[in-house]
């Protein structure tokens, strides 16, 4: 993790689809009068959906539509990891690079994201991938995974991930999940116990 | 006292209130802990840990300040795993804190130093680089080497807290967290200064003081603030003759520990633009004169015209001064005096223009009512009051003027004396909050007297004090927020027309018509010059400023710190400034001027010394004896007066930073309203549209 800061170009204004706003109405109502501030989370969550990203001017339109001064929602946007302050990819990769991925290949898919995408943070320039190394995001049972916008991709190799990206980017349908033939977190090639009586 | 909590503390029993902390506990004890975050005035964060003690039956190291004690609890706070907690707590504080203290503003008066010296370890075992954080802009006003932080949000909860203009806060997380404003803008506070005392290392320090002393060389001097009618208690350091900056001081009842910034950044305007040495005017200029001179003139003028001669008495001046003023002037047989150089329809008795509460009563209010007045410009201490009871709950406040931003909810019900009247015939809905107060307050402010109907809307907001019970036996809550240092002192000593005599109206339309020959303006700079028309304008002050352009004859006196003098603030409270330095070149104190001018009109004032003068002025005002004694709370009493009139309310300061004299002198000050101005525009560069 490193210092987080408000993108250098930030767009001159924000304001949620008609739509996003009931739905927002229907996360205050989930709070008591008074409470509104709770809703700060799953309202940034909801900006961050509809424009891809954090803005500052998302930031502020959302703490007025709390009621809540500017700088304490931009505490809570500073503060989690998965708001991001910065522009991403259309399919933004983030990959996990803590132990269990690291000991199972991370590395490898970290060179894969360089070769296809670039470094970290930066986006393609079609706009369709942009790739972040994060930690736990706790799966590591399928060791080596990447989280692709609101997808795990598990039990990934240098081949299939490198296949997995150009997919995604020229918009083919792909699997979620484990990319080998496991199905979940089951043994690979089939149960070694538990196999019955003999 | 069954209610007590007891425990031990190191061995000593002590009995403290149920909810009392264990670091509170542990000060009644007589026992001292360190502590970063932790500040009586603010919550409690509980984030430094520096204040860890042992109890007993704990597993672990307690954080005192935001544990609560519990009965027979064991304390200790000198035992081996205290010290080794404190040592580590230090440790890793010291890990990001750099070693720059030769270079630090804060050096000889940190908290980190001193508690490093007293708690911590004697060698630093990291060899890895320290973080570093840019530094963030906060203003004119404070100076920020971030990379000093160590986080204990102090800032961020006095401005959320006690400011109550939430603009400080901690972004990012973990190693990472950084204290900024938003956007990095300007604090917009007029309290903003406060975080630089409550900062405990060299974080936040003050930009105007930045790098030009050094703690253990100053004189301090404990006095009284003259920028606001509060009397915030101060202290002003100096080097030489030179102010280098002022301070707050603790005083429960007045300004608690805060000061408004005003109050705290004007020194510089006491350095500059300042009246040296007498001046006459010869043909069109201004001359530099000798006293002798300079008096010789104004005995050849006043000489047969003393009835001719009217006085008016400025804001910053002091009770003394006025004293030997209006002696001057019944010497001179005029009736011509006034202290209000605002207008604003005020005298006695005086339960009619002082702040009968006081400031400290606020916090026992249960509705508050402000007429006309914008107390967070008008008195920023006094207004973090208002908040601090707001805070407690169950407090409606009302306005009436023009919408402004104050620092806790208020409803606003009106613009102007409509709104008042109505009020009186029950027509609102705040007439049944305060018909259903037990102690309702209403504070009326100088907008509101400053008017041709200042008086009838004095009646009319006393009548309404004793409709709806807020002057009872028990309780005064009819107020009037001043915004002049000077004015309550000049009132009780009655500087105000005598029989016959012409207000500050009056004596500006007599010296226009040649009614009045001669003015004297003490210390009065907020007179339009052309208003005098072609009178002889004797100007005794310490600033070069609007009343010293217009004069005939400057005679330089004392600024606030250059004199032992008594000030009375808004509540009626008597406090006596000290001398910190000396008046600049020729200038000399008040009093001695009126004196000494006394003398060579042949009128020779009954005093030689100060003790003279102030016994002869207790006579007139026995409570100015008691210092910083508050008398009982008098009992208003409506005026006869004429109908209110229809115009809006217009509030008494809009431009914060420049009310007086010494304040249009300061460069700091103008900064401020720079900042205020590149924040709001120039159209709304008032400060009140956060």
């Amino acid at each position: 993790m490193s210092v987080r800061r408000l993108h250098a170009d930030q767009p001159s204004s924000f304001a949620f689809t008609d739509e996003n706003v009931s739905w927002a109405s229907g996360q205050i109502a989930k709070f008591p009068e008074g409470r509104q501030a709770s809703a700060i989370i799953p309202l940034l969550w909801q900006a961050q959906k509809q424009e891809g990203w954090l803005s500052e001017p998302a930031i502020r339109y959302v703490a007025d539509m709390l009621a809540m001064p500017h700088i304490r929602a931009m505490e809570v946007a500073t503060f989690y990891t998965m708001f991001n302050l910065s522009p991403v990819g259309e399919h933004f990769v983030q990959l996990c690079g803590t132990t269990p991925c690291w000991l199972r290949g991370a590395d490898d898919l970290k060179s894969v994201c360089r070769k296809v995408i670039g470094e970290q943070g930066d986006i393609t320039d079609d706009g369709k991938l942009s790739w972040l190394e994060v930690e736990c995001l706790g799966a590591c049972v399928n060791a080596p995974m990447v989280q692709i916008n609101d997808d795990f991709y598990e039990d990934l190799t240098a081949e299939n991930f490198e296949q997995l990206l150009d997919d995604l980017r020229s918009g083919k349908p792909v699997a979620t999940g484990p990319q080998n033939s496991r199905h979940g977190s089951e043994p690979e090639g089939g149960l070694t116990v538990l196999k019955g009586d003999k | 006292m069954s209610d007590q909590v007891n425990l031990t503390v190191d061995g000593v029993r002590v009995s403290v209130a149920p909810g009392t902390t264990i670091l509170q506990a542990c000060e009644e004890a007589g026992a001292e802990i360190p502590r970063f975050c932790y500040h009586e005035r603010l919550s409690v964060a509980g984030n430094c840990r520096m204040c860890l003690v042992e109890v007993e039956k704990a597993p672990k190291p307690v954080a005192s300040c935001a544990m609560p004690v519990a009965p027979d609890m064991v304390v200790s706070t000198k035992s081996d795993s205290v010290k080794a907690a404190r040592e580590g707590v230090m440790e890793f504080l010291l890990i990001n804190h750099p070693l720059d203290c030769p270079i630090c503003d804060q050096g000889g008066e940190c908290d980190l130093q001193d508690q490093a010296l007293g708690f911590g370890g004697d060698v630093s075992r990291f060899a890895d680089n320290k973080r570093a954080v840019e530094n963030k802009h906060m203003g004119p006003l404070v100076s920020t080497i971030m990379t000093r932080c160590i986080h204990c949000t102090r800032c961020v909860r006095f401005a959320q807290e006690v400011a109550g203009v939430p603009e400080i806060g901690a972004i990012g997380r973990g190693e990472d967290m950084e204290i900024t404003t938003y956007l990095e803008a300007s604090l917009d506070s007029e309290m903003s200064g406060n975080v630089i005392d409550l900062c405990p290392v060299g974080a936040l320090t003050s930009r105007p003081y930045a790098f030009t002393a050094r703690p253990w060389e100053l004189k301090k001097t404990e006095t009284i603030d003259v920028m606001d009618a509060v009397g915030s208690n101060i202290r002003v350091d100096t080097r030489g003759r030179e102010a280098m900056r002022i301070m707050p001081r603790n005083h429960d009842d007045v300004n608690e520990e805060w000061l408004s910034d005003k109050s705290r950044f004007v020194w510089d305007g006491l350095n500059t633009q300042r009246l040296d040495r007498p001046y006459v005017r010869a043909r069109k200029n201004l001359a530099p004169a000798s006293w002798d001179d300079a008096f010789a003139l104004i005995a050849k003028k006043l000489k047969g015209k003393g009835a001719k001669t009217a006085a008016i008495a400025g804001d910053l001046v002091c009770g003394e001064g006025q004293f030997a003023l209006k002696a001057l002037m019944d010497k001179l047989e005029s009736p011509h005096v006034d202290c209000r150089q605002d207008g604003a329809k005020l005298s006695g008795p005086r339960g009619n223009y002082i702040f009968n509460t006081s400031i400290a009563g606020i916090e026992d209010a249960d509705a508050l009512l402000l007429i006309g007045t914008n107390p967070r410009l008008e008195a920023p201490v006094l207004n973090a009051r208002i908040r601090k009871r707001y805070l407690m709950g169950n407090f409606p406040i009302a306005t009436i003027g023009a919408p402004v931003e104050l620092t806790y909810g208020a409803e606003n019900i009106g613009a102007g004396p409509d709104t008042l009247a109505d009020l009186l015939a029950g027509k609102y809905g705040f007439s049944d909050v305060l018909a259903k107060a037990e102690r309702p307050m209403i504070i009326v402010g100088q907008g509101a007297l400053t008017r041709e109907d200042g008086d009838a809307v004095l009646a009319a907001a006393i009548e309404l004090a004793e409709k709806s019970s807020a002057i009872s036996d028990t309780w005064n809550g009819f107020n009037v927020l001043h915004t002049a240092a000077a004015r309550v002192a000049g009132l009780d000593l009655g500087l105000l027309p005598g029989e016959g005599g012409l207000d500050v109206a009056g004596i500006q339309d007599a010296a226009q018509s040649g009614d009045v020959e001669t003015v004297i303006l003490y210390g009065a700079d907020e007179i339009a010059g052309a208003s005098l028309g072609d009178a002889f304008v004797i100007y005794i002050g310490s600033h070069g400023d609007r009343g010293a352009h217009r004069a005939d004859v400057i005679l330089p006196a004392a600024a606030y710190t250059e004199k032992q003098a008594i000030y009375v603030n808004t509540e009626g409270r008597p406090q006596m400034t000290e001398q910190a330095a000396t008046p600049p070149g020729e200038a000399r104190e008040d009093w001695k001027i009126f004196r000494a001018l006394s003398e060579v009109l042949g009128l020779t004032l009954p005093f030689d010394n100060l003790a003279e003068l102030r016994s002869a002025m207790f006579e007139v005002a026995p409570h100015f004896a008691q210092i910083d004694g508050l008398s009982e709370s008098a009992t208003p009493k409506a005026p006869a007066a004429k109908k209110m009139g229809k115009e809006a309310f217009a509030y008494s300061v809009t431009d914060f930073y420049f009310t007086n004299p010494i304040a249009r002198a300061s460069a700091t000050m103008a900064d401020c309203a720079k900042a205020k101005q590149q924040r709001y525009g120039e159209t709304e560069g008032t400060g009140t549209h956060g």
